[in-house]
């Protein structure tokens, strides 16, 4: 198995149709897969082509996502985020 | 008592149900809308549009059911549908559509759990429509933050050394959990092992039966 790839969700909180849940913004993980390419929601939503973009699932700890309330830390929380919300670590 | 608090019990003891005749909402009128324009400039018609609504209906957690137990007695099966969960539907003969499955296994170590906190997700595409609990604003914001409380009042009370793993569908993909194979079930049949699978066991928030 190779190191994993770190990313984190990027904190921006533009308008419109968003499919980047806002409780992982700013969140840090690594992938689990390369998915895609699907075209981007956020113009898909508004009746435009959407651009190809490649899609991750991304895993995170629920200590990363939740802290000290985090039921148990080592769970973990996997979601799909499209690359433009991604910035390595 | 028979006069005791029970106005709102029918004579057979059920609750009354509503009446449903209060105005339609603004997308309900939208839907309507939408499907008369859409037959109209007969772009589709009535036929094809119930046509769908019947194969929708059609599709159950049976279909699921019959792909689990083909996992568990078909290990290069297991392996194409833990690869490409959707391809692995279509070769069984399910008609999915555009559905992007992927396929998570239950193990002794490890849960899994599936929600969408966005909308609704479903694969209703070969599990059929969404039990409305899954919709519910509780259930969505719940099982990402508590999902050990969330399983224990579905009656599944986790052990500590087994790792939960939830699977928020934000986006294209749609998840199907693997349950685990129960034991005392050595030798059966596909069709008897499937129909030991319950919709729940495939979102997460249920176990099998017991054979």
């Amino acid at each position: 198995m190779s190191d994993p790839t770190f990313v984190r969700v990027k904190t921006m909180m533009p308008p419109g149709h968003i499919r980047t849940p806002a409780y992982l913004r700013g969140k840090t993980g690594w992938i689990e897969r390369k998915l895609g390419p699907f075209g981007n929601p956020e113009q898909q939503a508004y009746g435009l082509p959407g651009d190809l973009l490649t899609l991750y699932r991304v895993r995170f700890t629920m200590a990363e996502v939740w802290g000290d309330q985090a039921e148990r830390p080592q769970d973990t929380l996997d979601a799909e985020i499209y690359e433009h919300w991604l910035e390595p670590v | 008592m028979p006069h005791d608090h029970h106005d709102h019990l029918s004579p057979s003891g059920h609750p009354y149900r509503p009446d449903n005749d209060e105005p339609l909402s603004y997308w309900q009128t939208m839907e309507i809308a939408v499907r008369e324009l859409l037959i109209e400039k007969g772009v589709s018609t009535a036929a094809e549009i119930n046509a769908q609504i019947d194969a929708m209906d059609a599709r159950s957690p049976a279909d699921g059911a019959q792909v689990v137990a083909r996992a568990w007695t078909d290990p290069a099966f297991r392996d194409r549908l833990l690869a490409n969960g959707s391809d692995a539907c279509r070769e069984m003969g399910f008609d999915i559509g555009a559905l992007h499955l992927i396929a998570v296994e239950n193990t002794a170590q490890i849960h899994n759990l599936i929600v969408c906190t966005l909308c609704s997700c479903y694969p209703r595409n070969l599990l059929g429509m969404s039990p409305d609990w899954y919709k519910s604003r509780e259930y969505r914001s719940r099982a990402v933050k508590e999902p050990r409380k969330v399983l224990a009042e579905f009656g599944m009370t986790l052990p500590e050394d087994v790792q939960v793993r939830v699977h928020d569908s934000t986006a294209d993909m749609r998840y199907v959990v693997i349950p685990a194979r129960p034991d005392g079930t050595d030798g059966w049949s596909v069709d008897r092992l499937a129909g030991l699978v319950t919709r729940d066991s495939m979102i997460g928030t249920g176990r099998v039966k017991t054979p």
